[in-house]
């Protein structure tokens, strides 16, 4: 029952990841991903999925997807007509879910896979097929053709069954669309989910595909960086837009320990809550980013002194990197000096409702592979930063690192993780 | 396990802008008249009935960040308010720490239409204004900005079924001592492109628009004589599990009614898309009020008003319990039931 909820018989336990599948413009899976960010490797690329010939920015970090039919695609109990109506943002969900799946080591015959939470995160869903029907709507009122099928298929609760039909099981789907901040916010809502005694185990992440309607909102909000995305330069003048999916198997240590799983990274801690500053502005201090990491440490049982790096929302828009900036110098006070931080959006752009999924599953990577992600081109530190921004590719000791996501709407979210030794 | 409370009511309705005006509208029995909705390239309009226009400018539309919403918005932050009322007599004296869970399906489709309408024709002159309303967030981040103390917000997208898990996240967030009381809204705006799609889905439906809103809490000082009994599981619709299996799922998880038992479904008159949900509930012996056969199909707000029409049946004293079924088109079934403490 969704309520009354059980009463758990361990409070609060402690919760590991052991999947995890990723798509960005770096490439298709953990390793190509890994190897893209530990170099800071930029992944940027004219549009080529619709036209931007009247944008005033044309670049963007596309993802390269193998064809739904073609045997890269991976093989499961999706149908041909099933796989052929996914869309991009569909057909990166599917992949990035396989990829966690596989790497878990979960199967469908499982005890639990009949009960397995999904918890996603998106700001547009299937919305190239949304866009798909407007202009057929409008350039062909009479006609019809594959019009229902995108009516239905748009909507992300769809493209999150076709990952249940994909893997072979089911369970509840919850479709978190707290804009930028979604993918961090899908992955804190499953460990509130795990900690509860709702479920001993459960997916989620985030996913966003590239569309014309976003691209151009950003770019008419002059959001868009017209040379080069730097995030935490005092010279930043924008963001740019990426596409791309993340999703992780959260399980319980206990439940994870039965089945001698390998494990990732733990989650340790989560934090969340609603800037009401302005619907796109963040509060010029970074109060609520403020308020979010103190929440995240406070679940998390550490200080800021414990943190060893900072995953940063970094979109690297002027406003956002400052308020972000003072948020962080405030929080980590003396320990800012010694506490590197930088925003692997200069390499893959902002993805948005998948943001915060995926700069998860860096920090998982991170902290397996000890090391920084770095952002390349970075030259003149914004006033505001009193803490090292990582600018070239280096060894370091992690144990615990943070990430946060902000989105249009006020919500930010922070994630805490902690290496698994 | 805390218990749950329901502290005020709130809805936007083709019947007007407040509960009072939607009761009418169930009490009456009739369905509502039927409006026109031009679609571009057609000669003949598609139907709806809309949200009427308020009797008077609602003082809300004076706030800064409601210059330039649309009606998704505005219909949720009226529902909000009205159900939101009753707390202010407490916050004066303590302040209450407040979630909001803005649940939707179609979202903001009139800005997001108008504003890929001007991409095409050129995106140099696409408006930057109208951008950030295209967001699913806008209208629950609109609903956080005009009361004070809000400290948690989500908003959730599914089929309309997915009013009642924001519902459930509202009991877990109040469960946990994170908030105080929870603001649940499910929200709603007509549009052209959201009857087109219809159309093709249910053809004898008539869309409709508006919100409806649950405020949550889980002090009983706070309450109106109405708590949550229970919320079953989310039955999600997959290749192995119809829509009518889910349906019966969740109707046995409910267990047998109370005498007198109130159950408002979600029944629109459509026979196709209604079979599954009228074949679980065929032999309810009770009571029962299908709000989408007089309203519309509002969506995700259509679902809002049927728990709305439940829990103001409880706070009438008119019934002792009442269930809500929400069999959703394409997510899951999901069934809830209401008492009176």
């Amino acid at each position: 029952m969704l309520f009354p909820l059980p009463n758990p018989a361990n409070a609060h336990p402690r919760v590991v990841i052991t999947g995890a599948g990723v798509i960005t413009a770096l490439g298709r899976g953990w390793q190509a991903n890994a190897e893209g960010f530990r170099t800071g490797r930029r992944a940027f690329r004219t549009v080529s999925h619709f036209d931007v010939s009247r944008q005033r920015v044309k670049t963007a970090a596309e993802a390269d997807l193998p064809g739904v039919l073609s045997p890269a695609f991976p093989a499961t109990s999706l149908t041909r007509r099933q796989r052929q109506r996914l869309d991009r943002a569909g057909q990166m969900l599917l992949l990035a879910a396989h990829e966690a799946w596989q790497q878990s080591g979960w199967q469908a015959d499982e005890p639990g896979a009949d009960n397995l939470p999904l918890v996603l995160g998106t700001t547009a869903g299937g919305m190239l097929l949304g866009e798909a029907y407007y202009r057929q709507a409008i350039g062909q009122p009479a006609h019809h053709r594959q019009q229902a099928v995108r009516a239905v298929y748009y909507q992300p609760q769809v493209q999150a069954r076709m990952v249940f039909d994909a893997l072979g099981c089911r369970g509840p789907i919850t479709v978190i669309s707290n804009a930028c901040a979604s993918g961090a916010n899908a992955i804190g809502h499953a460990w509130d989910l795990l900690r509860s005694g709702q479920a001993e185990c459960a997916l989620a992440g985030g996913y966003d595909a590239l569309g014309e309607l976003v691209f151009s909102g950003f770019d008419s909000l002059q959001a868009l960086s017209p040379t080069v995305c730097r995030p935490f330069d005092a010279h930043r003048d924008g963001l740019a837009l990426g596409e791309g999916a993340a999703v992780l198997t959260l399980e319980t240590l206990h439940h994870a320990s039965q089945r001698h799983a390998t494990i990732l990274g733990e989650l340790i801690g989560y934090g969340t809550s609603i800037d009401q500053h302005h619907l796109t502005q963040p509060h010029p201090q970074g109060q609520t980013t403020l308020a979010v990491m103190r929440q995240a440490c406070a679940s998390a049982a550490v200080t800021p002194d414990d943190i060893d790096y900072i995953n940063a929302h970094g979109t690297g828009t002027p406003l956002n990197d400052s308020s972000e900036a003072a948020a962080i110098s405030e929080w980590a006070g003396a320990h800012a000096d010694a506490l590197p931080v930088s925003s692997t959006k200069a390499s893959i752009g902002h993805l948005l409702g998948a943001a915060g999924a995926v700069e998860a599953v860096v920090c998982l990577m991170a902290l397996r592979g000890q090391w920084l992600p770095p952002q390349e081109l970075f030259d003149t530190p914004d006033p505001a930063c009193q803490f090292p921004i990582v600018h070239q590719p280096q060894e370091a000791n992690l144990n615990v690192v943070l990430s946060n996501s902000f989105g249009f709407g006020g919500v930010n979210a922070a994630l805490i993780f902690r290496r698994w030794l | 396990m805390s218990r749950i409370f329901v502290a005020g009511l709130g809805a936007v309705s083709p019947a007007g802008w407040n509960v009072a005006a939607l009761r009418a509208a169930l009490d009456q029995g009739e369905p509502l008249p039927v409006q026109s909705l031009p679609r571009p390239g057609w000669p003949q309009p598609l139907r709806a009935r809309l949200v009427p226009n308020p009797p008077a400018r609602p003082d809300f539309l004076a706030h800064p960040r409601l210059r330039r919403t649309s009606p998704i918005t505005h219909y949720a932050v009226a529902a909000a308010l009205e159900a939101a009322a009753p707390l202010r007599q407490h916050s004066a004296a303590k302040p209450l720490r407040l979630g909001v869970v803005g649940c939707l399906q179609s979202g903001c489709v009139q800005y997001s239409c108008r504003f890929y309408d001007e991409t095409l024709a050129n995106p140099a002159t696409a408006s930057p204004l109208i951008f950030p309303e295209t967001v699913y967030a806008a209208p629950t981040s609109h609903v956080a900005a005009l009361l004070d103390n809000v400290v948690l917000a989500y908003s959730l997208v599914g089929d309309p079924a997915a009013f009642l898990q924001g519902v459930a996240l509202a009991a877990q967030w109040l469960s946990e001592n994170r908030v105080d009381a929870c603001l649940v809204v499910g929200a709603e705006e007509p549009h052209w492109l959201t009857a087109d799609a219809l159309r093709h889905l249910d053809r004898p439906a008539i869309v409709a628009a508006g919100a409806g809103a649950l405020c949550l809490c889980s002090d009983p000082a706070l309450a109106i004589g109405i708590e949550l009994a229970a919320i079953t599981d989310a039955h999600t619709l997959t290749a192995r599990l119809s829509r009518a299996q889910a349906a019966l799922a969740m109707r046995r998880q409910l267990g047998a009614p109370q005498s007198g038992e109130l159950l408002a479904d979600g029944l629109g008159g459509s026979p196709r898309p209604d079979a599954a949900e009228a074949a679980a509930w065929g032999d309810w012996p009770g009571p029962r009020v299908s709000p989408k056969r007089l309203l519309g199909e509002g969506l995700m707000a259509a679902a809002a008003w049927q728990c709305v029409a439940a829990c103001d049946a409880l706070a009438l004293g008119r019934s002792p319990a009442a269930t809500v079924s929400l069999v959703g088109s394409n997510q899951q079934a999901i069934g809830a039931r209401f008492v009176r403490p």
